[in-house]
């Protein structure tokens, strides 16, 4: 049986998180009741016109600059014309083919380059909500005219996992970069899959499909994962893929065919009368792109040069929160290094433990700075670090006040230690002899009796240190 | 004198002199539109009692001397401008019922003014149409005789003006749906300049050439309501942020020197006898006040009417697609799917004219035929425009005919629709390239109709088109009204 690769494009739609929507001065707030969000020009009444927000043009910019786009001197919107009540003018106004933004990549963890085709921007439509007792069907126009923009990828990607590593990384970027929520639960991201396979080996590419509108990341993976195999089995039974459109059924987890090339709309694209050309000069480009944050590749060079492992490096900058978070710990502390490993092992735990975003983290990063202070100078031993951490997501205090409130500081009390010292050399002969006899791992039991009776509380290396004089005067 | 014979400028001196009120002159136009509305048939509704109010308002403006020429005096306006909590029907079934909860920006701005509405006028249906038959409602009839067609499609418009019911209106012009009216109806009508007009709240036709200018008696008028309504609007981001001078400035001045050219293509085949006496005679008189006129080739004037309706009609055809029944307007009852409510809805609620524009325009952008007609047809958009650059850049004006014909007999052109696009062809030009033009009554013709005379200017010249029409008008002089 001749063995098929897979090709995958997508076309990303993202709702930018400008206050307002595209054409008017509604707000785009997700939810409300039904028809609270819209005027006349959302919903498109007669004699109304459309005002371009230039925040759109803004971040539509800013994500085509991220992602390495040509943007354009030029452009303008069109109408893409056809019928369905919850597009309250019969028209999208979108951009058909002088788009704001084209010919970029994104690059995913191998190395290799994506190719982003295009972007451009557009208007949401409404929502239908259908009562299925009732039958009967409402129109909700909220979220009409909130703003767009549609991503559309070159046939780049050869497998499911490279189709799910570039949507995060589109993702990653688009919040970077400060443009896009992309909260899939709400629908402020969702993307068309264009599959198609061909035998290992031969460069032209099959006939495709298109899966239409599918909202989560879980879906586009297995719809891309079943619609490869459906071609590959298919083509081995003799038969051939025909392009069309299909719809993905998750709950199935099989797509079904929707129209073909034939019955495919004729949208009669024509240049937007109502809204003037997009002109945008170099000085304002490169205006709109020195708003752009360092995104998460060059981050992950400095990191490296701050000596961070490339792993840990990788989780710190898939949230721009969480990056920005560790470079002021860091700056604080002056101390990368511990900051990271707070940050990859601590931070990540709890937040996994409480099912947190990094945007809730209830604590600034000077407080982490701190808790790293603190440990440097050995005023808490690492173990009470630890509960120390615990504790700051449970109140708003300070580490320092924290350290004071549950008696976490470690004991400086010389009398104290020598205390403790000589009641585990006196308790545990056996241990000690074996130590004296060249049992290194002795050792380790002696410094765990002496933190014990202290509560923990010891500096390890002062408690290692009286120790060790201690066992070596019994040499 | 009646009040209803006046001048916007002479009732604003009235008004001002403490003469007459607000309230009268208000009182006085609904006793004109009263005795002879039902043989002129130009508005579609009335809305008395909030003239009146709007009147007793002007007059405290009046009173406590803060009043522009236009404080007081009472207007039509035609019925695809949105009038807040009035109905707009845009003469269709469609719209019968529909009251706008908003206003267009120029309306706004002349009942900022002071002026006060009397009600709306009639229009061909979604303005397309060139005799005001096309209308859902009612025919509107020409002042100077009743069985002939007003124009179109600001019919309603030029006939409330030109028979004394109003002392101005607000019209569109498409193609010429200002100017052409004005023509028929012996009326100054102006097209400003694509851009020059807010067109917000003006229920869109083609948006690329729709734009909203005065109708009225007198080029002063013209230049007044012309000065209250242009203007940069955020609302409508084609409108042009550019300065606007005072338009009633250059009038009264004179025009030596002026250099005035006469489109060879304007005076060929298919012109009326008559008008085309009435303009050469128009030129002689403009000469004969120091203009220099001479004879130009204006290019591609004969692919202008068709490329004029694929562009109106493929803009259309976008434009009238909300009309769907889902939302307000006309919607078909007892459906039983969606496609039906859409396709009965549409299929119920539109006019003859309006179906066969929306099925032109479809056509025009569909894959397969976009090139061989859209996308030409921009072309020729681009050549009209450069011909009108190429003239513009030896002379300051070019003048025409306004229309090939006068006001021709109420249903005599309906059955030929073809014959009626002709008689747009020296108007729609005008749109076409974005540029400003105003109609003027340059005589009559043997059967006692009015014949237009057009005035054609670069972008933003409507100053100097005001001063040439007023220079010509004052020395003219056909100042009659019809009697009716």
């Amino acid at each position: 049986m001749t063995s098929f690769e897979t090709v995958v494009g997508l076309e990303i739609h993202a709702e930018l998180a400008t206050r307002t929507k595209i054409f008017c001065s509604c707000t785009t707030a997700f939810g409300g009741d039904p028809n609270t969000h819209c005027c006349p020009v959302c919903t498109g009444m007669p004699g109304v016109l459309p005002v371009l927000n230039q925040r759109v043009v803004e971040y539509a910019v800013r994500a085509g600059s991220a992602m390495n786009c040509e943007i354009a001197h030029f452009s303008k919107l069109d109408r893409k014309n056809y019928f369905y009540p919850d597009l309250p003018k019969a028209y999208q106004i979108s951009q058909y083919d002088l788009p704001l933004c084209k010919g970029g990549w994104v690059e995913i963890s191998s190395g290799k380059r994506i190719g982003i085709t295009r972007i451009h921007i557009e208007e949401d439509a409404g929502k239908l909500i259908h009562d299925n007792v009732a039958r009967r069907t409402y129109v909700d126009l909220n979220r009409c005219g909130v703003p767009l923009i549609e991503i559309v990828s070159e046939p780049d990607m050869r497998s499911a996992d490279e189709v799910h590593e570039f949507i995060e990384k589109v993702r990653t970027i688009l919040l970077y970069a400060g443009v896009s929520d992309c909260r899939m639960e709400e629908g402020s991201i969702r993307a068309d899959v264009n599959v198609s396979v061909r035998p290992f080996g031969q460069s032209a590419f099959g006939t495709r499909t298109e899966m239409k509108n599918i909202n989560s990341m879980r879906a586009i993976f297995r719809a891309v994962e079943g619609e490869a195999k459906r071609q590959s089995e298919l083509i081995s039974a003799g038969g051939r893929v025909t392009q069309q459109t299909r719809r993905w059924d998750d709950n199935r987890g099989a797509s079904k065919a929707m129209r073909g090339k034939e019955e495919a709309n004729d949208y009669r694209y024509f240049p937007e009368p109502d809204i003037v050309p997009i002109r945008l000069d170099d000085a304002r480009i490169d205006e709109i792109r020195a708003q752009l944050p360092e995104l998460p590749d060059a981050r992950k060079i400095r990191y490296a040069q701050l000596g961070i492992a490339p792993a840990d490096a990788q989780i710190i900058t898939a949230s721009r929160t969480l990056a920005d978070y560790f470079e002021e710990a860091a700056r604080l502390s002056g101390n990368a290094k511990e900051a990271a490993k707070w940050i990859v092992g601590e931070m990540m735990r709890q937040l996994k433990e409480r099912s947190l975003e990094p945007e809730a983290i209830p604590f600034p990063a000077s407080y982490l700075a701190q808790v790293i202070t603190l440990c440097e100078t050995g005023r808490v031993t690492t173990a009470n670090a630890k509960n120390l951490f615990s504790l700051l997501f449970e109140s708003g205090e300070e580490p320092a006040a924290l350290v004071e409130k549950h008696g976490l500081a470690a004991l400086d009390d010389d009398d104290a230690l020598d205390a403790a010292v000589e009641e585990a050399v006196s308790r545990n002969p056996k241990s000690v002899e074996d130590f004296l006899a060249g049992k290194e791992k002795s050792f380790g039991f002696l410094m765990g009796q002496c933190m014990r009776s202290l509560k923990g509380k010891a500096d390890p290396a002062v408690l290692r240190e009286k120790l060790t004089q201690r066992l070596e005067a019994l040499k | 004198m009646k009040l209803w014979e006046l001048s916007v400028k002479s009732a604003g001196e009235l008004l001002k002199k403490r003469e007459v009120t607000a309230a009268e002159l208000c009182d006085a136009q609904y006793e004109r539109i009263e005795a002879v509305d039902g043989g002129v048939k130009a508005f579609l509704s009335l809305c008395p009692e909030r003239a009146h109010e709007k009147a007793l308002a002007a007059q405290k403006c009046i009173d406590g001397g803060e009043a522009g020429p236009l404080c007081g005096i009472p207007m039509g306006i035609k019925d695809n401008i949105c009038t807040s909590g009035i109905s707009t029907t845009c003469a269709s079934k469609m719209l019968e019922h529909f009251v706008p909860p908003y206003d267009a920006t120029v309306f706004k701005k002349l009942e900022a003014a002071g002026s006060v509405m009397l009600g709306k006028c009639n229009m061909d249906e979604f303005a397309m149409g060139g005799s005001t038959e096309t209308s859902y409602f009612k025919k509107t009839s020409n002042p100077w005789r009743l069985d002939r067609v007003p124009g179109g499609s600001s019919g309603g418009c030029a006939a409330a003006v030109a028979s004394g019911e109003a002392f101005f209106a607000l019209g569109s012009d498409t193609g010429g749906s200002i100017r052409q009216p004005s023509s028929f109806c012996g009326t100054v009508g102006l097209k400003p300049t694509y851009g020059s007009v807010s067109r917000f709240g003006l229920v869109a036709f083609a948006s690329s050439l729709d734009q909203i200018g005065p109708i009225t008696r007198t080029v002063a008028d013209n230049a007044a309501v012309l000065n209250a309504i242009c203007g940069v609007d955020p609302r409508d981001s084609t409108c042009a942020d550019v300065s606007h001078p005072d338009y009633t400035a250059l009038l009264g001045r004179e025009i030596k020197g002026l250099r005035v050219a006469i489109p060879k293509e304007y005076l060929g085949e298919g012109l009326d006898a008559g008008v085309r006496d009435a303009v050469l005679r128009a030129a002689k008189q403009l000469e004969s006040l120091g203009a220099v006129c001479e004879e130009v080739s204006l290019p591609a004037t004969d692919y202008a009417v068709p490329a004029y309706y694929l562009i109106s009609s493929a803009e259309a055809s976008s434009n009238l697609a909300r009309y769907d029944g889902v939302k307000y307007g006309f919607s078909a009852e007892g459906c039983k799917t969606l496609a039906q409510l859409m396709n009965r809805t549409r299929g119920e609620g539109f006019g003859r004219e309006v179906k066969c524009r929306i099925m032109l325009g479809t056509y025009a952008l569909s894959a397969g035929y976009y090139d061989a007609y859209y996308k030409k047809a921009l072309r020729v958009r681009r050549v009209i425009k450069n011909g009108f650059d190429a003239v513009f850049e030896k002379y300051d004006l070019i003048i025409g005919p306004t229309a090939p014909t006068t006001a021709y007999p109420i249903g005599s052109k309906s059955a030929d629709p073809v014959s009626m696009y002709l008689g747009d062809i020296f108007t729609v030009p005008v749109n076409i390239a974005g540029v400003p033009a105003l109609s003027v009554n340059c005589g009559f013709n043997g059967d006692g109709m009015p014949i237009g005379l057009q005035f054609i200017g670069p972008a933003f010249s409507e100053a100097k088109l005001l001063q040439a029409a007023y220079a010509y008008e004052q020395s003219a002089g056909f100042s009659k009204m019809p009697v009716l």
